[in-house]
This record gives C-alpha cells, structure tokens and sequence, in this order.
C-alpha cells in the first residue's frame, strides 16, 4: 500500500461519502415512505419526522388495500411469487442451454458458429414491443399466451443471449490444454466438461446468471402483454397501485422494499461466491 | 524391435477464418521404436508442436495414419490413446493441489490409494517437488509448476511420453539434473517419448535420435552423430551445431589430377584427387556451382595452412576460442581449443582439410558429399 498524506485521505473519504449518498438516496427515501401513510408522504413541505406506520406491508401481505373511495383487492404476494417463479425457471432453463452451447462457441469453431452466435446476440438489439406483437398472435395459436411455459419461453430472449456471450468469454479464457490434460488422463469428453469447464467458469457463470435474473426479474412488457393477472410478476403486479383513488405511494413504496429484496439478497450471496472463486485464480490457467 | 508409434504421410492444414490455409506439416512419416526417445527439433512455427498434437489427439490430422503400439489412433479420442503428455503451458488444475493434480492421472487406472500415493511420491522426488506438493498451482513458481506438469505425465503407465518443452522454464543446474534423472526414468523403464524442444543440447543430450523439422516439412531422422557429421541438407548443416556450420557459394573447377573450389570474391581451396576421392567427384558430376561447409571445430587454424585471413573478431569462453575471420565477404568461424592469441585486424593462416568438407547442391540444397565419401 501506498502511503498518501492526511488530505488526500480526507478528501477520498468525503467523495465516497458523497457518492454513496447521491446513490442510496431515493432507496432510502423509498424505504422510509413504505413506512408512512399516503397523506405523510404528500403533506408540504416533507417531513422527516413521522410515526412508522406497518400499514402498507399488512395491506399488500393480506392483499387487501384501502382506499378512501373504498376496499381494493391486490394479488401483490402472488405477483411476488410469480416473478420469483418466472424468473429462476428462465435463468435455469437458459444456464441448461446456454452453458453448454457457450463452451460449443468457445471451443468449436464450426461452419456459422460466429453467425449463429450473433444472431443470439443480436436478439438483444430487438425492441421487445416490436417483438411483440407478432409474438402474441403466434402464442395466440400455439396457445401459449397466459402460461407459465410461454412467459419462460419468452423470457429466454433476455437470459439467454446474456448468459451465451458472458460464459463464453470465461471459456475463452480457460486453457484448453487444462482440458485436454484430463482428457488424455482417460476421462470422456462430457465429464471434462463437467469437472473442469464448468467449476472453472463457476465466477462467470454465477456472474451472468445473477444479471441475467436480474433482467428477468425487471422485465416489464413481456408479461404485461403475454400474462393475465394470475400470471404477472410484481412490475405488472404494481400497476395495480394506481387506483381511482391516487396513486397509493406508501404501498408502491412498499411493494418496491419487497420486490427488491429477493434480487439484493440473491446479489449479496453471489456476490461473496464470486469473490470466493475469482480469489482461487481460476479463470486464468 | 518394433515399431511402437509409427506415423504415415501425416498432413495438418489450419484453415483460419478469413486468411489463407496453412500447410504445417506435409506428408510426414517417421517411426519410433519401443523405447526410444525422439526429439522433434526446429524454429518456432515448423510443425512440431502440431506433430506432437496430433499424436496426442488435440488436432485432427488432415491426412495420414498415425499408430501407436500396432493400433491406428488417429481417429481416437485422446482417453483412448494410451498416451501421457506434458503440456508447454504447464496446465495444472488451478483448485487442485499439485498432489491431487498429479494423482488424478491416475485415478482412472484402479490403483490402491496407497499404490496412487508411492508412485505420485517416487515421481515428485525425481522432479524435486516433494516440499509443494500441497502447494496450489497459483502458488509455485514457473519452473515448479512446469516439473509439476511433467510428473504428471511421468507417473502413468502410458504406451507414449509426449513432451511438449518439458524443461523450457528451468534454472541451468536443474535442467541437467533432470534431464539425466530423465534419461535414465525413460531408458530403465523403456518408455517410449517424443518431447518438443530448441534446445539443441536438451535434444542430444535426451534422445535417441533427433528429429529435425522446418517448413512442416521433415528434414532428418537421425542420431545426433549423424546430424552433425553427416547432415541430409543445407538446413539441418546450419540448423545442428553451435555455433553453426560455415557454408560458402563456390563454383567448380576441374583440372588436371585436382578439383578447386573457387569462392565468391574469395579464396580458392584445391584438393588433388588422392584427396578427394572418385565418389566425391563422382557425387559433384559436372556441377559448376555447389556450397562447400565446414564446421568450425574442423577449420584448421595455424602455420602449415594456406590461406590467410583477417580476424574480425576473437573470443575465448574459457575452455575454447571463437575465431570469426572475413572470408569471401562472410564470417568463417574456427573453434579451436586451445587459446588463439590474435588480435581483431591480424591476419590468421587457416585451412580445411577434404575429410571436413560438405558438399550441397546450391539448388535443391540437398547434400552431396560429407569428407571422403558421397552422401
């Protein structure tokens, strides 16, 4: 380490301390809202003095929301539950295809391999609302509109071409001479992939499966065109807070702390697990 | 003796995307014995590397056969070859100790874990790398990771060693330790290897013979003796030997009992035909032109010789001196053993006797006599 004088330090703290404030602001801000009533948060001037209420949570746990113009029922849990659902089958479904055909990119090269592996990525450059429309009238047909298999399906447009190119590179990076001292060992092709491919690219596998949940799990139009209410993730779920009478900030608040949650915990874990496997050196041989 | 791997008419074409297709190797064939230990030498991009991968199984050979063992292997998977190799980039397993990366060469042979434990034990003392043997791969130096490497293909009982540079990142001392231990693990065991290398006193020092190979094409197969004395070509005289063979244009002219060889803008050097025997002539015909070498240890330097030359520079490294003299526009080097008091600018008297003489074709640069006899 090198030494800086007192200043320096001083200053490099105050910076930090700036940036982590202009960043955590409007979560905190969130944070604090879900715990006030509608009318605290929309009294002038704000204040940050009030009596924390555990209102929002109980209406959107129980599902039912009160209005002044009345009692509303919201499906929040079960939107919850949806994208919680909606989400790991995608990722799940695309680490199982994406991973093996990543190591096929990486270590192959065949006639159109690069086409082939553009044209994935390049699912990524689409407007989803361009894709849209002739889509549902396939799903239409298919009837596959309103199901779980036809959401996952779609959401593959998003995980897939993201877990493709990131694991790709890992692969990339690995020597393939590690491989091949297995392989010459004895051991077939298939276990080489799975004893010392994949635990070799675990950081990078980890990585694009956690962003790629992490797409899914924000996208929005997909499931706001494909899904019906029984069907829909907590982005289409919290449309449901703008009522006729206002829109109901301190659930919206609410259903945001909650809807954040699964993605800022599952973050944090792999956020350890990454450091863990990127710590043993092992992307480069 | 057998043959034990023996390769037929082998060619690799690369075909890189959007570049021209690469020849590395053209039709080689070549045959090792069981037990003997080949060296593949030559300049970086001349095929070696892609011979040893394709016995391995890592590249798929454009044409040929390859066997191993009287069995065909080119079409093989690599597990099912029966061969043990240590990579040039070492490739260790990085979450493996070294321990566990050499043992798990092993595990496919349903050896007794105490059975596993001796043999990874004895090879690692032959490597000297008893002390890391727990030690992670990110946590040895180069050289241990590359003795690492090679304990891992030494402690299976393989049909073929193949040795992509197996000492290339270690210390003087150490190489020839190794290599001696080496030698004698391959030849006690009859192990039959072919190892990759530049090194030209690794190569001789190892193997049984040498193979020596530029443009992806074979150029000799021979022992080190004969490289040295008996060179197929103009590549191989210049490419075997340190420093390397002196090799000058010169035209051909006959007279009377004698044939001299007249350099370029130089000396002339005139051998009566007691000295240069009927085959050597015969083997020259009615050339005109050919290239004359001779090795530096063989230029005789000293009163008694004809010519005469300035020395450019002179060298004593200890135990021989290195003479460059300007002949003929080039450097002709002298190696001689004892020390040569002369200094840059003098003028040096220096000869070549008919027996040191090599003779080429300047055409096909095919050699066509070596000393008395035709090649």
């Amino acid at each position: 380490m090198e030494r800086s004088s007192i200043i320096e330090r001083v200053l490099r703290a105050v910076l930090l301390t700036l940036i982590v404030i202009f960043f955590l602001f409007p979560i905190v801000w969130i944070l604090l809202m879900s715990f006030q009533t509608n009318e605290q948060i929309l009294r002038i001037p704000p204040s940050l003095s009030f009596v924390p209420t555990l209102e929002n949570y109980k209406a959107l746990i129980s599902g039912h929301l009160l209005t002044s113009a009345g009692s509303l029922d919201i499906a929040f849990m079960r939107n919850l539950g949806n994208s919680v659902l909606l989400s790991t089958c995608a990722v799940v479904l695309a680490l199982i295809l994406g991973v093996p055909a990543a190591y096929a990119f990486a270590r192959f090269k065949f006639w159109l391999s690069e086409d082939i592996a553009f044209t994935l990525l390049s699912f990524r450059f689409a407007p989803p609302l361009l894709v849209l429309l002739p889509l549902s009238l396939y799903f239409q047909d298919l009837g596959l509109v309103d199901t779980y298999v036809g959401l996952i399906w779609v959401y593959q447009l998003i995980a897939l071409p993201l877990i493709l190119w990131i694991v790709r590179g890992y692969f990339e990076d690995i020597s393939p001479d590690i491989e091949n001292a297995y392989r010459i060992a004895g051991h077939s092709w298939l276990r080489t992939f799975f004893k010392i491919a994949v635990p070799l690219a675990g950081p990078g596998i980890a990585a694009a499966g956690l962003l790629s949940f992490i797409f899914c799990w924000n996208n929005f139009v997909f499931a706001l065109v494909l899904a019906s209410a029984d069907k829909q993730p907590v982005t289409v779920g919290a449309l449901a807070f703008v009522t006729a009478s206002g829109i109901q900030y301190g659930q919206v608040a609410a259903a945001i702390v909650l809807s954040v949650t699964p993605t800022l915990l599952l973050a944090l874990y792999a956020q350890r697990w990454l450091v863990e496997g990127l710590s043993l050196g092992a992307v480069k041989g | 003796m057998s043959a034990s791997l023996s390769l037929r008419t082998v060619d690799k074409v690369y075909h890189p995307r959007g570049r021209l297709a690469v020849h590395a190797v053209k039709a080689l064939s070549m045959d090792v014995e069981r037990g003997e230990i080949v060296a593949l030498l030559g300049s970086s991009g001349c095929g070696k590397t892609s011979t040893l991968r394709m016995v391995a199984g890592f590249e798929a050979v454009s044409a040929g056969e390859i066997s191993l063992a009287n069995r065909r292997i080119e079409r093989l998977a690599p597990a099912a070859r029966n061969v043990a190799m240590a990579f040039e980039g070492y490739s260790l397993y990085p979450p493996l100790t070294v321990r566990e990366n050499i043992a798990f060469a092993l595990k496919r042979g349903r050896l007794s874990a105490s059975e596993v434990s001796r043999r990874v034990k004895e090879v690692a003392a032959l490597v000297e790398i008893e002390p890391i043997l727990d030690r992670y791969p990110n946590a040895i130096s180069g050289g241990q990771q590359q003795r690492a490497s090679l304990a891992r293909a030494l402690v299976r009982d393989a049909a073929l060693y193949v040795l992509d540079e197996p000492m290339g990142q270690l210390e003087p001392q150490l190489r020839a330790l190794l290599r001696g231990r080496l030698k004698r693990l391959l030849k006690d065991r009859a192990m039959t290897s072919i190892f990759v290398t530049h090194d030209q006193t690794e190569a001789n020092a190892l193997a049984d013979r040498i193979a020596v190979m530029e443009g992806g094409v074979l150029q000799q197969f021979a022992p080190q003796h004969v490289l040295k004395e008996k060179p197929a070509n103009l590549y191989v005289a210049t490419f075997i030997g340190e420093p390397p063979m002196n090799v000058f244009d010169a035209s051909v002219i006959r007279s009377e009992g004698c044939t001299t060889f007249e350099l370029h803008n130089g000396p002339s050097f005139g051998f009566g035909d007691n000295e240069l025997g009927p085959e050597v002539r015969q083997a020259i015909g009615n050339r005109r032109k050919v290239v004359i070498g001779v090795r530096p240890h063989r230029v005789v330097l000293g009163s008694g010789s004809a010519e005469t030359a300035r020395v450019v520079s002179n060298q004593w490294l200890g135990d021989q001196s290195h003479v460059a003299m300007a002949v003929a526009g080039k450097l002709l080097v002298a190696v001689s053993h004892a020390r040569v008091r002369a200094g840059i600018g003098d003028s040096v008297p220096y000869g070549v006797r008919a027996q040191d003489l090599h003779i080429f074709d300047p055409d096909t640069t095919v050699a066509l006599a070596h000393g008395a006899r035709a090649a």
